[in-house]
């Protein structure tokens, strides 16, 4: 039997950051906690945060199972994370910066040209363009796993459009709202900045043309998108309008918008598409959510796209590996934050140990995402490894394997009581002018006992997350 | 704003003045049908009010016989047909869940809640929602929007298009309503001026809600002249055709004076102010009442591609 380190009880004793917790959930009968977690979901339902997963049927109006018990980092803890996160986030804008440019880190042999130039997500069309500030990545989600009371690993990076910070937003609120006890007890920080800060970060990367305080605006696939919450949401905080491609239009070397006072200049556009989608005229013609042209006038510098097409080459599942090889090129500095080791389907010694140690391994698509197309080794049958382990064969390429790894747990509501449940965590970091990072983030629950999946369309739950004051 | 922004907001109303407008024709529907000896029974009656509500077409097709229940689930609960309580309070949600921004907390919780509501009802056996109770709650559930929309909306060019909304639909919706006496009245001649016209007229009144202050406006004798004058030119009479284009004039003069430029619509709803404010009910009577809604309709009509040009379409320079 696996062990797993517990975030609050570690080998029979509390660990200081969930003392104050630990005291709250002792003083805290069933009856209440039932009391208060119907009392969050309808808060949750009123305020209309659903989430609806594509494919899946059912209600679209799901929610996110909301987890009241707080996970908790120490000020000192969290001063490791984030300097570990801006450090990534700094490394991987350079590195988009490099390979749109000149290449250098390929050149020196550094990072393979065949994982980069052909990969799907590099973009063509990007070459020689040099973005404002020269930054490709201004939302960087670093995705992070615990292992032990130091042991933190970085599972994935999430360099184009990452999403669910409208849930670390809202989860705080909601908290706030349930138990104005806690916050009054322990010294937490806000998380409530973080709108201002993306504000901030996306009015600093203006287009060269831009003359005035820069016109920002979100553009949405629309409200049939499972994350439309999410853009509206953020649209309202920042008090920019949310459009669809329908909205815009190009005209001369600017982009515009329609409005009942007529076509009003936009500067910043934070897109939550995908760059397939954002224009018929350069990428995909068949797209009905992009804007015909815009590509034209982000190559003259009319308008800043954010984050920029072909970002997500530096968040490919291969390139994952290299980078600690980036922060080493880029920064001449050591990874604060360790890779999780990796082996490469595409290499043929790699394979060859995958083959032979499935049943222990995680076997993901390299493009994949939202835990569909993966296979996790210990939590299957044996017919689920063999079927996959043919697709496997068929396409090594497509896949990476990781280790199974121990996740960290934190005590969650369950029906039974309280019990450890396995977490992950996803920061939000802002890059512009300077690289912004508010103390929270989000926390994944895998509520199923067990599992490890996290993920919200694989009955993953979510949990507000704490950074105590020094 | 965004004209997409402008069109949600004008549709969202729309869709909720019609929702109650489809609950105010099944009441006029169920009460008339309380009289005994109406023309060829109650068939006529409800014919007529499907005739009015433009969907006598579909309900047949898909219904065959204008039977009560069969009426009631169509003007109800039909998602088939786009002028149902259910699909407008749908529509009306969707609307506002596009521009959930645009909106405050409480407009959208009521929305959210009507729609939550609506599931409720639609869960429940056919037994249980009685037509009265079908009716009062749709009309309880759009005062309460409305009520929102009025007690917390910023007054900005939002609230302008959800009120040309409001009231553009409610002018088509009335002069809808008030064609039905026409077309239950059609058949037989003989029936103009006995006393089942009046009970006929009294009856759209309390639909419109307007029974009361109707008294109170004209002391009380029940003509269908007075009627008239109350439901088309009597500018008291808040569903009056003549308060619904007012209200029109009002919302797009705030939107020409904050934008700093008149419109093409501005100038078409002025006109039609200014021909109603000179006319008289007699002169309704004698073009015929039914030819003077129909025209009114028309108008109507017109004037909301103006408003769409104008603003919707976001094509203005």
């Amino acid at each position: 039997m696996q062990t797993f380190f517990d975030e609050m009880n570690d080998q029979g004793k509390v660990r200081p950051p969930y003392a104050r917790l630990q005291e709250w959930l002792a003083a805290m009968p069933a009856e209440l906690r039932n009391l208060k977690q119907a009392e969050a979901e309808a808060l949750f339902r009123r305020v209309g945060i659903t989430f609806a997963v594509y494919g899946e049927g059912g209600d679209p109006d799901r929610l996110i199972p909301f987890d009241m018990f707080p996970r908790v980092f120490s000020a000192q803890e969290w001063m490791r994370l984030e300097r570990g996160i801006r450090q990534r986030a700094k490394a991987l804008n350079a590195f988009l910066a490099d390979v749109y440019d000149r290449g250098e880190i390929i050149r020196a042999g550094r990072i393979p040209a065949r994982l980069v130039y052909l990969n799907e997500a590099y973009e063509p069309a990007m070459a020689a363009i040099r973005p404002p500030r020269r930054v490709f990545s201004h939302i960087v989600g670093v995705d992070l796993v615990r292992t032990g009371p130091d042991a933190f690993h970085v599972l994935e990076d999430n360099c184009r459009t990452p999403s669910g910070v409208s849930y670390m937003l809202e989860n705080r609120e909601i908290m706030m709202r349930m138990f104005p006890d806690l916050f009054r007890e322990n010294r937490i920080e806000p998380v409530d900045g973080y709108a201002e800060a993306l504000r901030r970060t996306l009015a600093s990367v203006a287009p060269e043309k831009c003359d005035r305080d820069p016109t920002i605006v979100i553009l949405t696939p629309g409200h049939f998108n499972s994350a439309y919450y999410e853009h509206s949401f953020l649209a309202d905080l920042m008090g920019v309008e949310l459009v669809e491609g329908q909205d815009l239009f190009v005209e001369g070397d600017r982009v515009w918008m329609r409005t009942t006072e007529g076509p009003q200049r936009v500067d910043v556009i934070y897109r939550r598409i995908d760059d397939p989608y954002l224009d018929p005229l350069c990428f995909r013609p068949d797209s009905m959510l992009g804007v015909p042209g815009l590509m034209d006038v982000y190559r003259s510098g009319g308008v800043t796209i954010c984050s920029a097409p072909g970002a997500g080459v530096a968040d490919d599942k291969a390139v994952y590996t290299y980078v600690p090889e980036m922060i080493r090129f880029y920064l001449g500095e050591e990874p604060i934050l360790p890779n999780v080791p990796t082996w490469q389907c595409a290499k043929p010694e790699d394979m060859k140990h995958v083959l032979a140690h499935l049943p222990e391994l995680v076997v993901k698509e390299v493009h994949g995402s939202g835990g569909y197309g993966m296979l996790v080794g210990p939590k299957s049958t044996r017919e689920q490894i063999e079927a996959f382990r043919a697709r496997l064969i068929e396409r090594p390429d497509n896949y990476i394997a990781q280790p199974t790894l121990a996740l960290s747990t934190v005590p969650s509501f369950v029906e039974e009581g309280v019990a450890p449940r396995h977490v992950d965590l996803r920061p939000y970091c802002l890059v512009g002018e300077r690289i912004e990072l508010v103390p929270g983030g989000l926390t994944r629950v895998a509520l199923r006992d067990g599992s490890l999946v996290v993920n919200s369309s694989q009955g993953g739950g979510v949990k507000d997350t704490w950074v105590l004051a020094e | 704003m965004l004209s997409r922004t402008a069109a949600n907001l004008f549709w969202l109303a729309r869709y909720m003045e019609r929702a109650e407008t489809a609950a105010r024709f099944l009441e006029v529907g169920g009460r008339i049908a309380l009289l005994p000896n109406a023309g060829e029974g109650f068939r006529n009656e409800w014919e007529a009010l499907l005739r009015a509500a433009g969907t006598s077409d579909a309900f047949a097709r898909k219904y065959g016989e204008p039977v009560q229940r069969n009426i009631e689930s169509h003007l109800f609960f039909d998602n088939d047909n786009p002028s149902s309580v259910a699909t407008c309070i749908r529509c009306a949600r969707e609307n506002g869940r596009i521009v959930r921004t645009a909106l405050t907390t409480q407009v959208w919780e009521a929305l959210n809640t009507a729609h939550a509501e609506l599931q409720e009802i639609e869960r429940q056996p056919r037994s249980q929602t009685g037509l009265t109770r079908l009716t009062e709650w749709t009309m309880r559930t759009a005062a309460l929007i409305r009520g929102t929309v009025d007690a917390t909306l910023l007054r900005n060019d939002g609230y302008d298009f959800l009120h040309l909304g409001y009231h553009l639909e409610r002018a088509d919706n009335t002069a809808r309503l008030l064609d039905v006496k026409y077309f239950v009245l059609l058949p037989k001649v003989e029936f103009v001026g006995s006393g089942l016209d009046n009970y006929q007229w009294v009856t759209l009144l309390r639909a419109l809600s307007a029974h009361r202050a109707y008294h109170w406006a004209y002391g009380g004798e029940v003509t269908a002249a007075k009627i008239a004058h109350f439901l088309i030119l009597n500018p008291q009479c808040p569903r009056a055709l003549i308060s619904s284009v007012q209200g029109l004039n009002a919302h797009l003069d705030r939107l020409s004076r904050g934008y700093g430029r008149s419109s093409p619509a501005q100038s078409a709803a002025r006109a039609l102010l200014g021909e109603m404010a000179e006319m008289s009910v007699e002169q309704v009577f004698e073009e015929g009442l039914h030819e003077y809604l129909s025209r009114f309709i028309v108008e109507i009509a017109t004037l909301g591609a103006c408003i769409h040009d104008a603003y919707l379409s976001g094509d203005m320079r």
